[in-house]
């Protein structure tokens, strides 16, 4: 496989310290060199140069939280078509739900996934379901779907209702070096609801679901993480209350991770406007109270990822009434712009953003990646902050269009996205790859 | 009113797309169509040519027959399509609804439908005008305005009365309605009810939330109960009717608190002895007659605004 040398980029590394003019030389699909700085002469003149012209280059962007469809809803999503449009985002990895039909409850299924994820655009890590069914009722085989593939247990989408077995899932999940992922939300009193719980909802007539429905879950389980000695991770944060609980318990040494998605922090619940099921998602969209926790959150590090909750639907489960109306969107080809206006709003800076983006989400599920290390994989996203332009149904990737953010005009991309020394994606007009 | 007012909606989906002006236009509208309902030949040909479809997906005796009677009276052509008995809407969507109606080419489709939002979901896709006739908890903008012009013609005015509305405003779309019609005209607003069934935020519709029914009632000029269902006692959001007839239905007692000449209203049907007195609902402070004399007299301004008179 022919080399390539990728210089004069912005080189931002945050678990390496960097950030400043550097650049990658690419050999046989893994990272011979990083530099500081001009490239070294010792790059042989024959290796071909890619001017990033001051584009960022960092590690290949990881989303810990997406969901691909495949098994069962191929109409709305494929583990191929997906991984393109996490590819499109500047993702070089996901990790994926388990929330398929059948669910991802054995190794049969992950094997399955693992298997259709071969030749994907993107490092496929499939997170397999806490209970059998994912029906809350008994354990499913941990060890089995370990050995299948993957790197993590959730029953996502759904709460794991019964906390005796939440206890048991925590403390099995030790013996085989699986993270436990909550999905919290207190489900008696969320039921039926549509969307946040307040005035907007009472003036739509819609049954609302109250903050406390996540955030007594998240204290459950941050008190079951500590009382079993486990590490959690708690998925897509949205209420203030939430980020100060998981604050505390960081602030007592507790192991707990956690993740919010782009809309927590870009939208509050006006974006269901009358009715808009493109704003429908559960957690819902809440006020502007808690984007400003949520941002709070992920500077200061209460939140260590950011993920997409990436939920194509397609129009059949979304061009229906707002309460029958499925929940979730597209997140992926939209984290990076959304994510860079925090950068250029002063709430992050660039290094907190890849650690957000690439560093903690490698960390958080033990996985490779997430820095720029010599010899490993060559995993690298090329942004290009200032590019602006508008989110439009017909240049979607996904195979779903459901997206709150469809003809917003955007700053920042990602313009060029490798896996393991391969391009997987260049956005349009973009001759960087040669 | 300003003398270059034009009324310009399209679709009537809930009060809170209306302005104080457009209510005030509706209703001196109605009124001046009251008059119709009076005459030996209660007909005349203002919509002659006009398709209007009765689209009911909840049962509804009263407010169907309600708008097919004004319908009726203004000569325009109705068609009712209902839940049972319909081969449409059977495992269709909305919008799938919305399209094959859409080739019969209405003028004017009134909807009443369990799902909140389904009124405006149905306009987004077909070229006709939209009544809402109910949606889930949402709105009920007529049975709001039968209500407005229903106090107008018993007070003479709305500005400045104060107004009780007693119940599950939870649940209530016409409780919904109500607040919004009855603030934007100037009048106060107070409701009361089981804590369990006022809604988070309802101050922000314009109303005062009273801890006490009888708080709400003090010095009324207008109290309304609204009708409580069974089924809100599976919730759990209601220990039983009887508890809610001695806290929350509306009795005499209860009226001894309200001015004097305080009307009592009712969307009806009336659950009689549950959240309203038998007595009262029959006595003559009631104006409950009225509110259903008056439905057919809004609908009929409603469906002539929207589908123009020429
Ligand atoms: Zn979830």
């Amino acid at each position: 496989m022919e080399a390539r040398c990728l210089i004069n980029g912005r080189l931002i590394d945050p678990r390496r310290g960097l950030d400043g003019l550097g650049g990658v030389w690419l050999e046989e699909g893994r990272i011979k060199a990083v530099f500081a700085g001009p490239a070294p002469a010792a790059i042989p003149a024959g290796v071909p140069r890619i001017d990033l012209g001051g584009r960022w280059l960092v590690p290949g962007l990881i989303d810990i939280h997406v969901h691909l469809r495949e098994p069962g809803d191929e109409h709305k999503e494929t583990i191929a078509s997906g991984a393109l449009a996490a590819a499109a985002g500047g993702f070089t990895a996901v990790a994926c739900m388990p929330n398929t039909r059948p669910v991802n409850d054995c190794e049969a299924v992950t094997a399955l996934i693992m298997a259709r994820a071969q030749g994907a655009a993107t490092r496929i890590y499939p997170v397999g379901a806490i209970s059998r069914g994912s029906d809350g009722e008994s354990l499913a085989p941990f060890g089995e779907m370990r050995r299948g593939g993957a790197v993590a247990v959730s029953d996502d989408g759904r709460p794991v209702g019964n906390s005796q077995l939440m206890r048991r899932a925590l403390e099995y999940a030790g013996n085989h070096d699986l993270l436990v992922i909550s999905h919290p939300e207190e489900s008696s009193l969320s039921h039926h609801g549509a969307m946040n719980e307040g005035a907007l909802a009472t003036r739509l007539g819609l049954r609302g679901i109250p903050r406390v429905a996540e955030e007594i879950m998240v204290y459950r389980d941050l008190a079951l993480a500590e009382y079993t000695g486990r590490p959690i991770h708690i998925a897509h944060v949205s209420t203030r209350e939430a980020v100060d609980l998981i604050r505390r318990a960081k602030a007592r040494g507790g192991r707990v991770t956690a993740e919010t998605a782009p809309h927590y922090f870009t939208l509050t619940e006006e974006a269901v406007g009358d009715y808009d099921t493109r704003a429908k998602m559960n957690p819902p969209l809440r006020t502007a109270d808690d984007l400003a926790a949520i941002r709070q959150g992920l500077a200061d590090g209460t939140l260590d990822a950011i993920a997409t909750d990436h939920a194509p639907h397609s129009a059949l489960e979304k061009e229906v009434e707002f309460d029958l109306a499925a929940n979730g969107i597209i997140g992926l080809e939209t984290s990076v712009p959304l994510t860079l206006a925090l950068v250029r709003e002063g709430v992050i800076s660039p290094a907190r953003m890849i650690e957000l983006l690439a560093a903690n989400p490698a960390r958080i599920l033990g996985v490779s990646g997430g820095t720029l290390q010599e010899e490993a994989p060559a995993d690298l996203t090329v942004i290009d902050p200032e590019l602006s332009f508008t989110y439009q149904a017909e240049t979607v990737v996904s195979k779903s269009r459901n997206s709150p953010f469809l003809g917003w005009d955007l700053q920042g991309r990602a313009v060029l996205t490798i896996l393991a020394g391969r391009a997987t994606f260049e956005a349009p007009g973009q001759t960087l790859w040669r | 009113m300003n003398a270059d007012y034009r009324f310009s909606h399209k679709h009537i989906l809930g009060l809170a797309d209306l302005s104080a002006a457009d209510i005030a236009f509706i209703l001196r509208t109605a009124d001046s169509f009251k008059e119709i309902s009076q005459r030996n030949i209660k007909k005349v040909p203002t919509l002659r040519g006009r398709t209007v479809i009765n689209l009911f997906f909840e049962p509804s005796t009263r407010t169907r027959l309600s708008f097919e009677v004004a319908a009726k009276r203004m000569s325009a052509d109705t068609f009712n399509i209902g839940n049972s008995g319909s081969s449409t809407v059977k495992g269709e969507t909305m919008v799938d609804t919305a399209r094959n109606l859409a080739a019969m080419n209405p003028d004017c489709i009134i909807i009443r439908h369990a799902r909140s939002g389904s009124a405006r979901l149905l306009a987004e896709h077909i070229p006709a005008s939209v009544i809402n006739a109910g949606d889930g908890t949402h709105e009920h903008p007529s049975q709001g305005l039968l209500d407005l012009l229903t106090v107008q013609e018993n007070k003479g005015r709305i500005e400045g009365l104060r107004v009780a509305i007693i119940g599950d405003i939870s649940h209530s779309r016409v409780a919904h309605s109500n607040i919004i019609g009855f603030s934007k005209m100037g009048a106060e607003v107070r409701v009361s009810g089981p804590a369990t069934l006022i809604p988070p935020g309802i101050e922000q519709l314009g109303a005062t939330v009273c801890p006490t029914v009888r708080e709400a009632v003090a010095d009324a000029d207008v109290v309304m109960a609204l009708r409580i269902q069974h089924e809100r006692q599976q919730d759990p959001l209601l220990p039983s009717l009887r508890e809610y007839a001695t806290f929350f239905g509306i009795t005499p007692a209860v009226m001894a608190g309200a001015k004097a000449d305080a009307i009592i209203m009712h969307p009806g049907p009336i659950n009689r002895g549950v959240e309203l007195d038998p007595a009262l609902a029959d006595g003559p402070r009631s104006v409950i007659l009225d509110q259903v004399t008056n439905g057919v007299a809004v609908r009929m301004a409603l469906l002539y605004l929207i589908m123009g008179g020429e």
